[in-house]
């Protein structure tokens, strides 16, 4: 007779069981399984409305059973306050890179979080253009050597590297702005009870929430994976330190 | 029934899992899988505390953990 196994951990529901484009050890992965595990968690598969960037995430459509569209590169949030406005019942989430929502996306990102209409904010910060090779982004580090910063970056001609998740906290709009990171089984449970209270925070009618999650970009970094998450913790944590940085009554 | 279920076909071989591991239970094997990675694989069933550190951090969903039911 079989023995009987229970479950401790199998592949969300809202995951299209399909192979992911991404690099081997990219935390874009993780990412996505987080998304996936509490949209099945929190009962939204039926209602979700997913918003894809421009950038490695690109092809995020493929990759989930719930209904997703493409924006035009940095207009995500835009595009899910249009969606959010006129089909409130939904559940609209967008999900972006730093060259998408710190770069060419950064006013749409401000005057969504200054708006203050309950979507979700997943942004990814690897510190690079990952999809097109590497180049400098607004959160590139500084000395980091990247294709269009081969001597690393200065702030005499590259200015400073943009926390995103403080910015948007002094703004009165947002309801939950967190920064998380995915570096250690440790810190992707946090991460996750952070993105559950900004799911929350939308399904709640609170108000707008971003979940900062810094990320691995191995291949342009040129390490491995397990060396890229090291130097998350050495190197990225201190310029971008984690925690909450805004939280409104009823986000839970 | 295995306690630790690797998908062989959607592993790409980053060896985060292995890294990770606190008994030091996963290698990544010799062999290839269809995309030409090498997969992670557990060595011993038996020593899997199910403390699902590997299924956090695995990037491509591949690892799946079941655990027996006690009697």
């Amino acid at each position: 007779m079989a023995e009987e196994m229970k479950v401790i951990y199998e592949r969300p529901r809202s995951w299209a069981n399909k192979v992911t484009h991404y690099c081997p050890g990219c935390t874009h992965g993780v990412a996505h399984r987080l998304v996936a595990e509490l949209v099945d968690e929190m009962g939204l598969l039926d209602k979700t409305i997913a918003v894809w960037p421009v950038g490695c995430a690109v092809l995020g459509y493929e990759y989930f059973t719930f209904d997703s569209v493409e924006a035009a590169h940095g207009r995500a949030p835009a595009m899910a306050t249009g969606i959010k406005v006129t089909n409130p019942d939904n559940f609209v989430f967008t999900y972006q890179g730093d060259g998408d929502l710190a770069s060419i996306g950064m006013a749409e990102i401000v005057h969504a979080a200054a708006r203050g209409w309950p979507i979700t904010v997943i942004f990814i910060n690897n510190g690079n253009y990952g999809m097109t090779g590497g180049q400098m982004a607004p959160t590139t580090l500084l000395g980091q050597k990247t294709t269009t910063s081969p001597l690393g970056r200065t702030p005499q001609t590259n200015g400073f590297p943009i926390r995103v998740a403080e910015m948007l906290a002094q703004l009165d709009g947002p309801a939950y702005i967190a920064r998380v990171s995915l570096d250690s089984p440790v810190n992707i449970r946090k991460a996750k009870s952070a993105m559950r209270k900004a799911f929350n925070a939308q399904v709640r009618g609170i108000g707008f929430s971003m979940v900062e999650c810094l990320s691995t970009c191995p291949t342009n970094w040129k390490l491995t994976p397990v060396e890229s998450m090291e130097r998350i913790r050495k190197e990225v944590m201190p310029y971008f330190p984690l925690g909450e940085f805004k939280v409104a009554q009823g986000v839970l | 029934m295995e306690r630790v279920s690797i998908d062989e076909q959607q592993c790409k071989s980053c060896g985060l899992c292995v890294s990770v591991c606190p008994v030091k239970i996963l290698i990544i094997s010799d062999r290839l899988n269809a995309r030409g990675f090498r997969p992670a694989q557990c060595t011993d069933q038996d020593k899997c505390t199910s403390c699902s550190s590997c299924a956090l951090v695995c990037p491509d969903i591949a690892i799946a953990l079941y655990r027996e039911v006690k009697a």
